[in-house]
């Protein structure tokens, strides 16, 4: 099963290193990762699978979220199926 | 890789466009639930309730989470009571209600519909005790919605009920009097009802449905009012076109999230509901839609035509999303659920009548309306049989969903709050119906041929 992480705010040290240790301490494997820097602005998309997770993917979601209001940012983990049903036939 | 732009689109849809998925509905049958005791039959229809819908907040929230995208409403339909009700040895159904609303508050859902009888022909017992129990249920309960179907293509209307309900919304009023009337929103009169559909308040669990099924309802007025302001000016066919194409998406992710809460839930997945259903927020409004095709105030000439595309669009587009379609399916127009539509009629461009012609092309009928609380009953039934007449002729759905504000006057506001929104009292004709009313007896059904 994979997901999409979407991290979106101001640029600051250490955005990915926290979001990939939060991930790893839940045995989430990281596949692939696109980042960008605009006017300021940091959004990054990760492909990650969560078929190992260690815990329920809805709490996975709610950590995320958690850590993202901490460093002022918005981190959303939802599944790939939502992009794939919206947009391709 | 997912492409980051469409990534980016559907977040956007669910951040900015209010899109959102707006009710899973659960449908479960309570025709093994029939006892000659009415306590009895409450307690069985209480417990086969939670029993089957005991997971259904659950799963819902699980769901939310996992894909990001809200589900708004859970809730759940039930087989029409006055069918279940058939058997109690008794003269109200109140009771009844009242285990239904315990069941849904037990469940964390916000409304239950199925206090229902279908009566397009003619009533038995149980439907006439179901009818004369609505007003006192909707009084004692909270999360339970009322419906009767008076009318269909196949048997004509049944004036006798179409009149009953008159009284019966103005006594429903009365006794919610301190909170405006709240009831009649809760209380819906259709012609051609449909089995499986998921919104409130018309929800039922027809007779030809399986023992559990799992309906979906979606929504997104902000996502095409967006979609169209991308294609200002240009002709209706690239309008229809831009419909289609976000009607699409919105229903496929219908159709997934149902998918997933069936399976969870191992219940079948019935129908998705292919619908624009605005609510109160701002760019959230169907009204907006048809003003942004290039109407200064919804309401105005044009109007009707404008729907008419809208609808088409939103069916066409959503048809091959989904394996299976059903319920109202349509745009929605609750006059107090939707932005544009409060404004339109506050400025006085939207009345009812502009209202009758646009259900014509639309899904549904007049709903949620607020007229003035001296409104008779008769002027009631009359604006109920205009409605399911136009259901009758063109083979659609029609309801009515009509407040009659006790106390309030043309000019003033009804607060339902939430989901129902705030409506302004709209002005009915004042010329009377009563003998037109006081007939009874039934309108034959039409002719399904020689149409002009």
């Amino acid at each position: 099963m994979r997901a999409i992480v979407t991290v979106v705010g101001k640029d600051q040290v250490g955005i990915i290193a926290s979001v990939c240790t939060c991930l790893a301490s839940y045995q989430i494997n990281v596949l692939d990762i696109r980042q960008t820097v605009m006017q300021g602005y940091f959004t990054m998309m990760m492909v990650a699978d969560v078929s190992g997770s260690s815990i329920p993917v809805a709490e996975l979601a709610q950590k995320l979220e958690e850590q993202g209001k901490q460093m002022n940012l918005s981190i959303r983990l939802q599944r790939e199926d939502i992009f794939d049903a919206m947009h391709r036939v | 890789m997912l492409n980051v732009k469409d990534i980016l689109a559907t977040q956007d849809m669910i951040d900015k466009r209010h899109l959102d998925i707006r009710t899973i509905t659960m449908g479960i049958s309570l025709l093994d639930c029939t006892d000659p005791d009415v306590n009895q039959c409450a307690a069985k229809i209480y417990e086969k309730i939670v029993r089957r819908a005991e997971n259904l907040v659950k799963v819902g929230t699980e769901i939310e989470w996992e894909f990001g995208i809200p589900i708004v409403n859970k809730r759940i339909s039930v087989t029409p009571i006055a069918l279940v009700g058939g058997a109690c040895q008794t003269d109200s159904y109140v009771p009844l209600a009242i285990a239904m609303d315990k069941a849904a508050e037990t469940c964390g859902v916000n409304f239950i519909g199925g206090f229902s009888a279908l009566v397009q022909k003619g009533s038995t017992k149980g439907d006439e005790i179901l009818m004369n129990s609505i007003p006192e249920a909707l009084r004692q309960t909270k999360c339970v919605c009322a419906s009767v179907n008076v009318g269909s293509t196949k048997a004509g209307i049944n004036m006798d009920a179409v009149a009953k309900m008159g009284r019966i919304i103005k006594q429903t009023a009365d006794v919610t009097a301190d909170n405006d009337g709240l009831g009649c929103a809760k209380l819906v009169v259709f012609a051609n009802a449909v089995e499986d559909n998921p919104f409130m308040a018309g929800a039922f669990h027809g007779v030809g449905e399986p023992e559990c099924v799992l309906n979906v309802g979606v929504s997104g007025p902000g996502v095409v009012y967006h979609a169209l302001q991308s294609v200002k000016g240009q002709p209706f066919d690239v309008v229809a076109e831009t419909v289609k194409k976000t009607a699409f998406r919105i229903t496929r992710m219908g159709q997934m999230v149902g998918v997933e809460a069936s399976n969870r839930l191992g219940v079948p997945f019935g129908i998705v509901d292919l619908s624009l259903a605005p609510t109160p927020a701002v760019g959230d409004s169907v009204a907006r839609i048809l003003e942004e095709m290039g109407l200064e105030v919804c309401g105005t000439h044009g109007t009707t035509a404008a729907l008419a595309l809208l609808n088409d669009a939103v069916k066409k587009g959503g048809v091959m999303a989904s394996n299976h379609v059903g319920g109202l399916s349509g745009a929605f127009i609750p006059v107090s659920e939707d932005e544009g539509m409060i404004a339109a009629a506050e400025c006085g461009t939207l009345t009812l009548s502009k209202l009758e012609a646009m259900t014509c092309v639309c899904s549904v009928g007049l709903d949620m309306i607020a007229v003035p609380g001296d409104t008779s009953a008769a002027t009631i039934s009359a604006i109920i049989a205009d409605e399911a007449a136009i259901g009758m002729v063109n083979s659609k759905t029609t309801a009515v969903r009509i407040i009659p504000a006790p106390g309030k006057n043309v000019g003033d506001r009804v607060e339902m709050g939430g989901l129902l929104g705030s409506a302004p009292v709209m002005p009915v004709i004042d010329k009377a119906s009563d003998d037109f009313i006081a007939r009874g007896g039934r309108i034959p059904a039409p002719l399904q041929s020689l149409k002009n």
